[in-house]
């Protein structure tokens, strides 16, 4: 019983990594890895919605009828989302205004939806509940990942705190729009490099 | 007449809803690596796209802010996407047989497409009137329609093309995308 657990929680964290493994729920990835900050706020709004939807679903999943699940999964989800939004508004507002339009995207996210589907909706509380975290945590680490290297490359801080010297010419091709395509490109070779050993 | 011009070049290129806001990556990777697939996501996407920014627009005036409950938003709005991509569903289905055959399998996919929810909610953020929510949810969709082609089309000579094996797959494609998105930032200044 512990040891699957233990094997539910951490596929999240390397086999099964969200935004590489799997490939989805890219726009977060890519929109909001300025830098590491961003990266990690998403990413924890993003658990807490991914546990909780996890938890529910799975508690309810004998109850709601399969064919209209989906519809039920995103209310839940969107309820937590909700949830998420008001509670950044309230302590963490500098914050939920640089993510802006991503918090209630994360409804639309498709590793929430398809966590549900694919997992809560067929295991009982406590599995779900591992899954949601590993997944959650993976994404989290994934975006900060991404968010430290851009930040670094591109601003030449990590976290605020200069990495380089004062003579260090940002190079700025990273925190725009394109450097989001080609780092995640990038980053996705060097997992399957790894991951080949 | 002209600022709606000037709109609508801004949301196809400018603030391009792929390239520059990163809404709808999922389907454009998922998607792309056929032309025909490419264009009946892209079709899919101008069709439910258009209808649904108009109709959270409407519920959002009239209903939600007169009601004082802009937190159910959310809610709503994702409420009102997934029955009306049902909705499209079943009335293409039962009326226009051929347009659904070809949009087929991507209407219910569209439900999770972040760039339909995305727009509508741009379109509340920023205030705009009813007649530019309709026309920034139509060029916005045709932006996308025009990224997703674009990269369908370079996509499948990458297929003939010998990519070091690590590379392969999503990963070219990712950086592929960061190239096209790299010429669509020449329009930056346009506007």
């Amino acid at each position: 019983m512990a040891q699957s657990m233990v094997k539910e929680f951490t596929k999240g964290l390397w086999a099964e990594l969200p935004p590489f493994r799997l490939v989805l729920g890219l726009c977060p990835v890519l929109a909001v890895t300025k830098s590491v900050e961003n990266g990690i706020g998403m990413g924890i709004a993003t658990t807490f919605v991914l546990v909780c939807s996890n938890l529910l679903v799975s508690l309810l999943r004998n109850i709601i009828p399969a064919k209209v699940r989906i519809a039920c999964f995103i209310v839940i989800i969107a309820t937590f989302v909700t949830v998420v939004e008001l509670v950044m508004q309230a302590y963490t507002y500098p914050l939920f205004l640089k993510l802006g339009i991503f918090i209630p995207l994360i409804v639309v996210n498709c590793i929430v939806l398809g966590r549900a589907e694919a997992f809560a909706s067929k295991n009982s509380p406590i599995f779900a509940i591992a899954d949601g975290l590993g997944m959650g945590i993976g994404f989290t680490l994934s975006l900060g990942a991404l968010g430290a290297v851009r930040e670094c490359f591109g601003n030449g801080t990590i976290l605020g705190n200069p990495v380089f010297g004062s003579d260090f010419q940002p190079f700025t091709f990273m925190v725009e729009a394109p450097g989001a395509f080609v780092c995640l490109g990038l980053m996705l070779c060097l997992m399957n490099l790894i991951g080949k050993k | 007449m002209g600022d709606y011009f000037v709109l609508a070049i801004s949301c196809i290129f400018v603030n391009n809803i792929l390239l520059a806001q990163f809404l709808g990556n999922c389907p454009f990777l998922g998607t792309s690596k056929k032309m025909e697939t490419a264009t009946g996501m892209a079709m899919a996407v101008v069709f439910v796209l258009v209808l649904a920014g108009v109709i959270t627009w409407i519920t959002d005036t009239y209903l939600l802010k007169p009601l004082n409950i802009e937190f159910l938003r959310t809610l709503s709005f994702i409420l009102i996407i997934a029955s009306l991509v049902q909705f499209v569903e079943m009335f293409l289905k039962k009326s226009m047989p051929a347009l659904y055959a070809g949009l087929g399998i991507f209407l219910p996919l569209i439900t999770t497409n972040c760039a339909v929810m995305g727009v509508c909610l741009i379109n509340i953020n920023e205030e705009y009137t009813f007649m530019q929510s309709v026309v920034s949810s139509f060029s916005y969709a045709v932006g996308f329609g025009l990224a997703l082609v674009l990269f369908a089309g370079i996509r499948e000579r990458i297929i003939i093309a010998r990519v070091p094996k690590p590379l392969q797959d999503t990963s070219i494609g990712l950086v592929t995308a960061g190239m096209i998105a790299l010429s669509f930032f020449a329009f930056k200044g346009m506007v």
